[in-house]
């Protein structure tokens, strides 16, 4: 640290990325949020707290250039900084690794929250990237966020596993909830072999962040090490996601009616054929 | 529950629903029992000593008798939907109180559906 002074942060949002079911989306929410965030002048930390499988790195094409991780300075063997990865072209933006795979069950709560204290010290924001489940890992990682996202994707096995999150969420007084619908594909919807945005948030009963559309790039930006925030800000997917980022600062962004996004004659039957009879 | 245009053109063609409503119906009874932790034998048990009490009182349809749970933003409600059995003259039939409680059950009249 190159002050001395250290300015402790009372304002710094500590937001979990969660799901339950796996392979949903939460890595690729976290590293575009973290992105837009840091776009938008904020630092930003993400954590990728599933040490297990971890992800985080790849996504954002810092994979070779992790030396040491969370562990290593709890244990004292080097400082934070060198913990931390900078992120090559949005230096508002770090990357710091809870663990790695070969260390699976050393963290306990008590060093998820030593860590998270320590990154509050210097961000506005601690995005925790966390492991599919409702076990261990996750009420580790759990344990030190204040609010959290849940992610999912309008299908009855995600939406049911977020449910449980959501259960586990409440009862740990983590506040306030917000819903990251993924994978939307307006086509199914409108045919109504989706279930809609107004399906999942009813059931659920959380307030809608956003929500991201099945977008092929995400697949490309993947391939790349360079989420689509970061350099393909046109896609529809890099859309959405600044859009939450936006959300998350306070902005009040419509949302996006997926409804709009097919267009033309077809599009205009088949909203008729969603119209609401009775 | 809403219906869309779509649902009553796939009604009217006794085609099958669009997939969507199917999903949302089976998610909305899978998440009822994933939020009690009420096993189905739990439900059953407390479905027979329900109906148990209220045969009591008044004259049930005990085949008839349902209980399910029911759940709405993220609330969940005991449904006991009883159908009570009526006479000739469409009243309810009353059972003779069996023990000394001088009160008459008057509180079953007409409230075949509590939640
Ligand atoms: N909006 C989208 N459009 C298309 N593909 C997507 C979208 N979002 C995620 N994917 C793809 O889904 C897969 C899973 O995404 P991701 O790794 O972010 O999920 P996860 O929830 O972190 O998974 P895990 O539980 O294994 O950690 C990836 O292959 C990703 O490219
Ligand atoms: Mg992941």
């Amino acid at each position: 640290m190159t002050n001395s002074r250290r300015s402790v942060r009372t304002d710094t949002r500590v937001i979990l990325i969660c799901s339950g079911k796996g392979g949903v989306g939460k890595t690729t929410l976290t590293a575009n949020l973290g992105i837009s965030l840091a776009r938008q002048g904020l630092s930003t930390a993400v954590l990728d707290a599933d040490f297990g499988l971890r992800n985080l790195d790849l996504l954002l094409g810092l994979e070779n250039r992790i030396v040491y991780t969370a562990q290593e300075v709890l244990e004292e063997e080097c400082r934070l900084d060198q913990a931390l990865v900078k992120h090559k072209q949005e230096s508002n933006l770090s990357l710091l690794p809870a663990g790695n795979p070969r260390m699976l069950d050393w963290l306990k709560p008590d060093d998820m929250q030593r860590i998270v204290d320590m990154l509050k010290e210097q961000f506005n924001y601690v995005l925790i990237d966390c492991p599919a489940g409702v076990e261990d890992g996750f009420k580790n990682a759990m344990s030190a966020s204040q609010e959290a996202i849940v992610v999912t994707n309008p299908e009855v096995s995600a939406v049911r596993d977020a449910d449980r999150v959501i259960g586990l969420l409440n009862t740990n007084a983590i506040k306030p909830v917000q819903l990251v619908l993924n994978r939307v594909r307006p086509k199914m919807m409108a045919n109504q072999e989706m279930l809609s945005i107004d399906d999942v948030t009813d059931i659920l009963a959380l307030p809608l962040l956003g929500l991201v559309l099945e977008d092929e790039q995400v697949i490309v930006s993947t391939n790349r090490g360079e989420p689509l925030t970061l350099n393909s800000v046109n896609s529809p997917a890099a859309k959405c996601y600044l859009n939450i980022a936006k959300r998350l600062q306070g902005e009040d962004i419509p949302l996006i009616d997926p409804a709009e996004e097919s267009s033309g004659i077809g599009a205009k039957f088949r909203r008729l054929m969603q119209t609401k009879i009775f | 529950m809403a219906m869309t245009l779509r649902d009553i053109i796939n009604k009217l063609l006794r085609r099958q629903p669009a997939s969507a409503s199917t999903a949302r119906e089976r998610l909305q009874l899978v998440l009822a029992h994933d939020r009690s932790d009420l096993s189905s034998e739990l439900l059953d048990q407390m479905r027979k000593e329900i109906l148990e009490v209220v045969a009591k009182y008044v004259e049930i349809d005990v085949d008839e008798g349902a209980v399910s749970l029911e759940t709405e933003d993220r609330m969940t409600a005991l449904v006991a939907n009883l159908p009570i059995k009526r006479t000739m003259t469409g009243q309810i039939k009353l059972k003779e109180p069996k023990d000394q409680s001088e009160e008459n059950p008057q509180g079953a009249e007409g409230t075949d559906q509590n939640s």
